[in-house]
């Protein structure tokens, strides 16, 4: 029933949420320590950006993206420069979109996470000889180890599940833009509604077994 | 950090001087201790005594001020120098036991071991075998922390901090989130702690009772400064300072066992200026014994007493009266027999009627009775 273009829709989307979640780990991380530990009067600042992704419509983000990755933007001219090209309408530029679009999915809990273990932790450890980077990596980093697990898991269900980035930003090209939530809506258009419910329901039964797994590890998922 | 802190050769001890100042509070202390022995801060919270501890630390950063040990300097605000707390030899036991919950309590131990072996390289005075002999927790090793009992975490703690081998213990009201069984459990590793290791140590206290067992030498402290420092049993007989106006005042004496009575199961005990019987377990002629009297359990006659149930009827000289609180007052006697100097103090709650009845004078000769003598362990 599925066709060889429906299955390259689910490895490409299954490829973009790993990629995106795996980036958002490294970017994220110093960002949610920064948000959960400073006093600075920038932080509320960087929160809201941060935050923004939950409230904007997914074109939105898509459209503001298209612009400055595109060929007049400050990005497109800059990759140009690099001579990688353009970004939109690739896969490195759904990658650039969703981790943009699934930001405060893996920064939050990662923050809560943080701001959770307090100072006493990096107290005991800075009086027991760690330095700053070893109090990170041996204390700050395990004790936030729940936090790590809810922000994968948020990050990759969210960014599995992004439709509107990935249309104004990567259009519809098979093997290289047309992820599953794509293929859906392609296959409601041409009344291909079999093929439609086969994807549709995959999403959902995915979807509802992360969110299973992820309220029952923990009643509050964002910490 | 690769220059070496500056060596001032004649330095010994520890000299901080702290300024902090947060809205609503100010700590302002000048403090000078020896570079041995159990220096107590006491007082009562939000005195300042844990914002010290935690300056001499480097924990505060707000702190300003002048911090050298034994001849390095760690701390010299006005220079723009100041050691990080990890590049600082000291140990630190904070009131709750913060033991890292994702390490076994083999790995809590060797987590600053190691790090201090790596930056202090050379022979360690502490052995890690003493420190988990010295706290009795070779059992414990392979558990996880959430699988122990509050005494055996405060237990870890205190032994993952003298296991980084520090040079100077600093311990912030280490029993204070126990409850009084765990309280006793842990006192006498704290008291073998002061007897087997010459490592100074400041430690922070509201509980005179505490001190009285630990300490050499007490600071009080009270809205942000340093109200009164001496050797401890002088101290702890101040009627000047709040710790008098408390219901448990209690006078502390050092002595030893002269003998034990197994039919009456007392012990006798000789204290500066006194004689005392105090119910106890046997114990050896010659050991050390202290004990603590409570100012509400003494009470004062004029010549001798007649026949009395009370063991303990000891001549006493009346040094100090202090000021009234309500209906009472404290008194504190000297331990003497008639024309002697007083070798030791004793405090005596009493009334202001009986004061008067009396008509106690200074300098008077009376006897002390002492209705209850507690031996401490």
């Amino acid at each position: 029933m599925l066709e060889q273009i429906d299955f390259a829709a689910i490895r490409l989307t299954l490829e973009l949420a790993t990629t995106s979640t795996l980036i958002l780990l490294v970017v994220g991380t110093p960002m949610a320590w920064w948000l959960a530990r400073t006093r600075s009067r920038w932080k509320g600042v960087v929160g809201a950006l941060v935050a923004l992704p939950l409230v904007l419509p997914p074109t939105v983000i898509g459209f503001y993206l298209l612009l400055t990755l595109g060929p007049h933007g400050t990005i497109g001219q800059f990759t140009q420069w690099l001579g990688i090209g353009l970004l939109p309408f690739t896969f490195a530029g759904l990658v650039v979109g969703s981790v943009f679009y699934s930001l405060p999915f893996v920064v939050q809990p990662l923050q809560n996470a943080f701001a959770a273990c307090g100072d006493r932790p990096l107290e005991v450890a800075a009086t027991l000889r760690a330095g700053p980077w070893d109090r990170f990596f041996t204390v700050a980093l395990p004790l936030a180890r729940p936090g790590f697990i809810t922000a994968s898991i948020l990050g990759f269900a969210h960014t599995v599940g992004e439709f509107g980035v990935v249309l104004m930003l990567g259009g519809n090209i098979p093997e290289q833009t047309r992820v599953v939530s794509v293929a859906i809506y392609d296959h409601v258009e041409a009344l291909e509604y079999a093929e439609a419910h086969v994807l549709a329901g995959g999403m959902l039964v995915f979807s509802f077994l992360v969110l299973l797994a992820l309220y029952s590890r923990n009643s509050r998922p964002w910490t | 950090m690769s220059t070496p802190p500056p060596i001032i050769p004649d330095a010994d001890g520890v000299i901080a001087q702290f300024l902090v100042r947060w809205p609503g509070f100010a700590l302002e202390v000048d403090l000078r201790r020896p570079g041995r022995g159990v220096t107590a801060f006491l007082g009562p919270s939000g005195s300042g005594k844990t914002t010290l501890l935690r300056c001499i630390a480097g924990l505060e950063p707000q702190g300003r001020g002048y911090l050298v040990f034994k001849g390095e300097v760690w701390q010299d605000s006005g220079r723009g120098l100041c050691l990080p707390t990890h590049r600082r030899p000291l140990g630190y036991v904070f009131q709750e036991a913060s033991l890292f919950p994702h390490l076994s309590v083999r790995r809590n131990l060797d987590y600053g071991r190691r790090r201090a072996a790596r930056s202090q390289p050379g022979p360690h005075p502490v052995a890690l075998e003493q420190v988990i002999a010295l706290l009795g927790i070779g059992h414990l090793l392979d558990r996880m922390p959430d699988r122990l009992s509050g005494g055996e975490r405060q237990r870890v703690a205190i032994a993952r901090a003298l296991a980084t081998s520090p040079r100077l213990l600093l311990m912030d009201e280490p029993l204070a989130a126990l409850d009084q069984a765990r309280k006793a459990e842990i006192l006498p590793y704290l008291e073998r702690l002061h007897d087997e290791l010459a490592i100074p140590v400041l430690y922070v206290s509201h509980s005179p009772d505490e001190v009285a067992r630990l300490a050499d030498h007490i600071l009080v402290f009270a809205d942000g400064r340093i109200r009164a420092a001496g050797p401890a049993r002088d101290i702890l007989a101040r009627l000047d300072l709040p710790l008098a106006r408390d219901k448990e005042a209690s006078s502390f004496l050092d002595g030893q066992v002269l003998a034990y009575d197994p039919a009456y199961e007392l012990l006798h005990i000789q204290v500066p200026g006194a004689r005392l019987w105090v119910p106890g377990a046997h114990r050896p002629p010659g050991a050390r014994a202290r004990v603590r009297i409570q100012a509400r359990d003494v009470s004062i006659a004029i010549g001798v007493p007649g026949a009395s149930s009370i063991l303990n009827v000891l001549p006493a000289r009346i040094l100090e009266m202090g000021a009234s609180e309500g209906p009472r007052l404290l008194v504190k006697l000297g331990l003497a027999p008639p024309g002697t100097d007083a070798a030791a103090f004793i405090l005596a709650r009493i009334t202001r009627q009986s004061r008067d009845r009396l008509d106690l004078t200074l300098g008077q000769q009376v006897h002390a009775q002492v209705k209850a003598v507690a031996l401490m362990e």
